[in-house]
C-alpha cells in the first residue's frame, strides 16, 4: 500500500483514473554537483534509512563503490576524471540514482497494475508487493536506474524517501549531506536556488553552468546543477536529452489498443461470417458421387 | 464406436499429438502473454496463479511451443511448398469465403490458404523466439543493449498479436469447413469431405 494513497497522479497498467482529488505541491531534490566533495555520506544515509546493506564489493581501480546501482544500492557516487585543454584535469562527481521523471518510462512500461505509482508531488515509487519481476521498467527507463534483486526478483530503486516526505521530512541523503550540496523542497524553490547558483558559477568562470531538468521526460524531480550543462555526458554519461524511447512508446502506446481491437475484429468478424454465410458443408452432389464410386468398387 | 471403414487417414496419432502440444502451449502462452500485454487482459494472470507466476511460466511455455512447432514444421514443410495452383487458389479465395467453391482449383493435401498460414506461422514463431529471448529478463536481457531489448519488446508484442489473429483464422476455418475438426481429434476424414476440398489428395489416397 502506498503511504500517500490520496495523492496518486499515475499508476502502472491502469486505464482508469487513480485516486487524485487532492492537489499537492510538486517537490524536487536539487543536487548541486559543483559543491559535492564525493564523501558518500548520502550513500550511507540511504543504506541506513532504508535499512539495506549491500555486499562489500571489490576495488575496481576507481572510487566508485559499489561499481553500479544495485537492488540494494539505490544511489551511487560516480567519479569521472575529465581532461580538457582549458581546464586541465577535472574531477566531476555525480550522485546517480532515480531521477523521478515527470513522464516516467518505467511506469509506462510496467505491465502490473499498481506496481509503479507516481505521486501527485512527483515522486515515482515502486510497490514491490505488486512487482512481478519482468524487468520491463529497466527496458522503459531512459536513465538505466531500476535493478531487479536476485534474491526476490523484485525491482528496486530510489524512493526519494517517499516515506519520509509523506510525513514532512526531507530525504535521508539531503539531511546528511555535509556541504549542503543536496537541497529538497518545492520544485519551484529548487529551480530558484539553482538559478542563483548558476549565476554565481558563471561569474566564477563556468560559462556553461546550468540546471539539468530534462524536458524530454517532462522535467525531473531530481535535478542537477552542472558546471558543464552543455555536456552532461561528461558526468558519467548523463544523457544530454533523455526521453522515453520511441520503441517503448510504440510498444506501450498504439500497439496495445490497436492489437486488442484487431483481435476483437477478427473474432467478431469470424462469428458474423458464420452467421451470414453459413457453414461450408460437403455438397450432396459430392456425397452421391462418392457413394457411387464405392458401390462400383463393391461390385468389382 | 467403429467409424466408417471407408474413411481416409489424414493424420497419424503422433502427428495429432504433436499438433495438440503446440495447440495447448499456444493457448496457455497467448492467455499469459495477453495478461502482460494490456491491462484489460490482466485478470487472465489469475489463471496462472497471479502475475509473478504468469511472468515465470510464460517464457518456458514459449520454448515448449517453439520446440514442438519446429518438430511439426519438419514433418509438414514439404507438403506446404507453394505451387502455381496454390496462387490461383488464393486469387479465388474470396469466392470461397463468400460461399461458392465451385470454381476453386483442385487442391492436394493442403490448399494455398493453409500453406500461407503454415509459412506465416514459421515466420511468427522465429520472430517470437528471438525477440522473446531478448526480453527474457531473468536469464538473457542483461546480455543485450537496452535498445535491442526495446526493439525486442515491440517485435514480440506486434508479432504475437498477428499470430493470435492467424490462429483465430486457423481455428475458425476448421469450424467453418464442416467435417474438418475430426481430422485433429482422431485423424480421419470422410471420403466426400476429401473429394470436395482436396480432390488431388483424394485421388492420391483412393486412386479415383
Amino acid at each position: 500500500m502506498p503511504l500517500q494513497s490520496l495523492d496518486i497522479a499515475a499508476r502502472s497498467a491502469t486505464t482508469t483514473p487513480p485516486p487524485g482529488i487532492r492537489k499537492t505541491l510538486e517537490v524536487a531534490k536539487l543536487i548541486d554537483v559543483t559543491k559535492c566533495i564525493g564523501c558518500k555520506a548520502c550513500q550511507v544515509a540511504c543504506m541506513q534509512w532504508n535499512d539495506i546493506r549491500d555486499e562489500v564489493g571489490e576495488n575496481h581501480g576507481t572510487y566508485d563503490n559499489p561499481r553500479d546501482l544495485t537492488a540494494k544500492s539505490w544511489t551511487v557516487m560516480r567519479y569521472s576524471e575529465v581532461e580538457s585543454q582549458e581546464r586541465g584535469l577535472e574531477w566531476l562527481i555525480r550522485k546517480d540514482g532515480c531521477m523521478h521523471c515527470e513522464d516516467p518510462g518505467c511506469l509506462k512500461a510496467c505491465p502490473s497494475p499498481g506496481a509503479i505509482i507516481k505521486y501527485a508531488n512527483g515522486i515515482v515509487d515502486m510497490q514491490q508487493e505488486n512487482c512481478i519481476g519482468c524487468g520491463y521498467c529497466i527496458t522503459g527507463c531512459p536513465f538505466n536506474v531500476p535493478r531487479i534483486s536476485e534474491k526476490d526478483n523484485k525491482a528496486y530503486k530510489c524512493t526519494l524517501c517517499s516515506d519520509r516526505v509523506a510525513v514532512g521530512l526531507e530525504p535521508a541523503c539531503v539531511k546528511v549531506c555535509p556541504t549542503g550540496c543536496i537541497s529538497f523542497g518545492s520544485k519551484e524553490d529548487m529551480k530558484d536556488i539553482a538559478e542563483e547558483r548558476v549565476v554565481e558559477l558563471k561569474e566564477r568562470g563556468y560559462g556553461n553552468a546550468g540546471l539539468y531538468d530534462p524536458q524530454g521526460v517532462g522535467g525531473t524531480h531530481v535535478m542537477y546543477v552542472l558546471h558543464h550543462a552543455d555536456k552532461p555526458e561528461l558526468y558519467n554519461n548523463l544523457p544530454p536529452d533523455p526521453a522515453i524511447s520511441p520503441m517503448v512508446s510504440l510498444w506501450k502506446g498504439v500497439t496495445k489498443p490497436l492489437a486488442t481491437l484487431g483481435l476483437a475484429a477478427v473474432a467478431i468478424g469470424s462469428l458474423f461470417h458464420y452467421v451470414t454465410k453459413g457453414p461450408n458443408e460437403v455438397s450432396k452432389e459430392t456425397e452421391k458421387e462418392v457413394e457411387k464410386e464405392l458401390e462400383e468398387e463393391g461390385k468389382q | 464406436m467403429k467409424r466408417d471403414p471407408n474413411d481416409l487417414q489424414r493424420y497419424t496419432a503422433s502427428e495429432r499429438a504433436n499438433h495438440w502440444v503446440v495447440g495447448i502451449s499456444f493457448i496457455l502462452i497467448a492467455l499469459s502473454g495477453l495478461a502482460l500485454f494490456h491491462p484489460a487482459f490482466w485478470p487472465l494472470s489469475m489463471l496462472f496463479g497471479g502475475g509473478v507466476w504468469t511472468r515465470i511460466i510464460h517464457p518456458f511455455l514459449g520454448v515448449l511451443m517453439v520446440v514442438s512447432f519446429a518438430a511439426m514444421a519438419v514433418r509438414f514443410w514439404k507438403l506446404n511448398v507453394m505451387t502455381p495452383t496454390d496462387w490461383e487458389w488464393l486469387k479465388r479465395a474470396k469466392e470461397m469465403v463468400n460461399g461458392d467453391d465451385h470454381n476453386m482449383p483442385i487442391m492436394g493435401k493442403y490448399n494455398g490458404g493453409q500453406k500461407m498460414l503454415f509459412w506465416a506461422l514459421v515466420v511468427c514463431m522465429a520472430l517470437l523466439f528471438v525477440s522473446g529471448i531478448l526480453i527474457w529478463r531473468a536469464y538473457f536481457s542483461g546480455f543485450f543493449p537496452v535498445g535491442v531489448v526495446r526493439l525486442g519488446a515491440v517485435v514480440h508484442a506486434a508479432v504475437a498479436a498477428v499470430m493470435i489473429a492467424l490462429i483465430f483464422v486457423h481455428v475458425y476455418a476448421a469450424i467453418w469447413v464442416k467435417g474438418t475438426i475430426r481430422a485433429m481429434w482422431y485423424g480421419t476424414v470422410t471420403r466426400p469431405w476429401a473429394k470436395q476440398h482436396h480432390r488431388a489428395w483424394y485421388k492420391e489416397m483412393t486412386g479415383k
